[in-house]
């Protein structure tokens, strides 16, 4: 009998007191994905909602440095319990990498991936939003092949250097039936409806666009500042879609 | 205790690959470890049988084959040992390898060349051989 990774049977039970599993992803690099990730997390986490993140941009982690936590350590129970952040529960490969370099090939991404699912245990959570990394590859391919009610959302900014990758991006999603909730414009730049134009031709909702704020960085880890912020006040509709 | 998120993968998947033998009962569970995990098979034993109970493979003998683990870099193509390396990482870089075994490329670099850019050729973690 060929060897068997006895891993796999395990994913599905680790998420099943999970209401929305949410990828948020671009396929393009830089243009926000980790930002919209965790503004969607914190809003929905103030309108009551249990709220997770999973960062699993193994290469380039960020949504710590929003959340302004990479010193802590999940607690050890029968696997491991998320880090508890202002009441969003989050997971990331930060918290085994002492914030150094990881370098992988191939299968080891994948071995990560099903690793991470296999030794979080999440408690009961409304929404996970998980801030995938730019590319299609293992991270992506895999996190299809092995949850299959996954609701995607897309993020890009506003340029056609973006969009040319997101578009291929959605066109496979489409190609596979993955379900995709619609995409968020973010870095709105200008008033051109090129990208609303495009989800229109692509069959896709165009939830809604976030300007870009030249000071955003201004608020990593100051909870109080964001939902006070003019930013919360502008996504609030996008909150909205999800609440 | 990463043992018992390991324990229940092994029980969930030895029970499906029962059922599908059509075995009513499990006699023997053959399991391969590999060293880079660094279970605890003490813990990881009794979390099996644990979990086990009040299932077809509560009575089952558990086996367990431990492996070396080898690593080959990609770089210079130098092959060592896990073993090796492993007596120079700190508490905490084993405990990260334990966690995520991916990690290793971290905290181990090519004995010969520096890189962290090796392959783990054998022994990375906890697979099912056959269930009896």
């Amino acid at each position: 009998m060929k060897l068997i990774d006895p891993r796999l049977s395990i994913i599905e039970k680790r998420l099943e007191n999970i209401k929305r599993i949410i990828p948020v992803a671009s396929g393009k690099g830089g243009v926000g994905k980790s930002t919209v990730s965790a503004l969607l997390a914190l809003l929905l986490k103030e309108k009551n909602y249990k709220v997770g993140l999973l960062d699993l941009d193994l290469y380039g982690p960020s949504l710590h440095i929003f959340l302004n936590n990479s010193h802590s350590f999940p607690k050890e129970e029968y696997g491991l319990i998320p880090v508890n952040i202002n009441n969003i529960d989050f997971m990331s490969i930060i918290y085994f990498t002492q914030n150094k370099p990881l370098i992988m090939r191939g299968k080891e991404l994948t071995d990560t991936l099903i690793e991470i699912f296999t030794i979080t245990r999440w408690n009961p959570l409304d929404f996970l939003f998980i801030d995938m990394p730019p590319g299609m590859g293992e991270i992506l391919l895999d996190l299809i092949r092995l949850i299959n009610r996954l609701e995607f959302l897309i993020v890009t900014n506003s340029t056609r250097i973006a969009m040319e990758t997101v578009e291929k991006l959605i066109n496979f999603l489409k190609e596979q039936k993955i379900p995709i909730l619609g995409l968020i414009e973010n870095m709105k730049i200008g008033d051109q409806d090129f990208v609303r134009e495009k989800c229109n031709s692509l069959g896709i909702p165009y939830i809604g666009n976030i300007s870009f704020y030249d000071n955003l960085e201004n608020y990593y880890g100051n909870y109080n500042e964001i939902i006070n912020s003019p930013i919360s006040k502008e996504i609030s509709q996008i909150v909205n879609f999800f609440a | 205790m990463h043992e018992w998120a390991l324990a229940e993968g092994v029980v969930n998947t030895a029970l499906k690959i029962a059922q599908n033998k059509n075995l009513r009962k499990v006699k023997t569970i053959l399991l391969k470890v590999g060293e880079i995990q660094q279970i605890d098979l003490e813990v990881f034993d009794f979390a099996l049988k644990e979990l086990s109970k009040d299932t077809i493979l509560e009575k089952a003998e558990i086996k367990y084959e431990n492996f070396p683990a080898y690593l080959s870099c990609h770089v210079c193509g130098y092959k060592w040992s896990f073993y090796e390396s492993f007596n120079k990482l700190n508490e905490e870089e084993k405990e990260a390898i334990h966690f995520v075994p991916e990690t290793i490329h971290v905290y181990i670099k090519c004995p010969k060349c520096g890189s962290h850019d090796f392959e783990i050729t054998e022994g990375r973690g906890v697979f099912i051989e056959d269930v009896l």
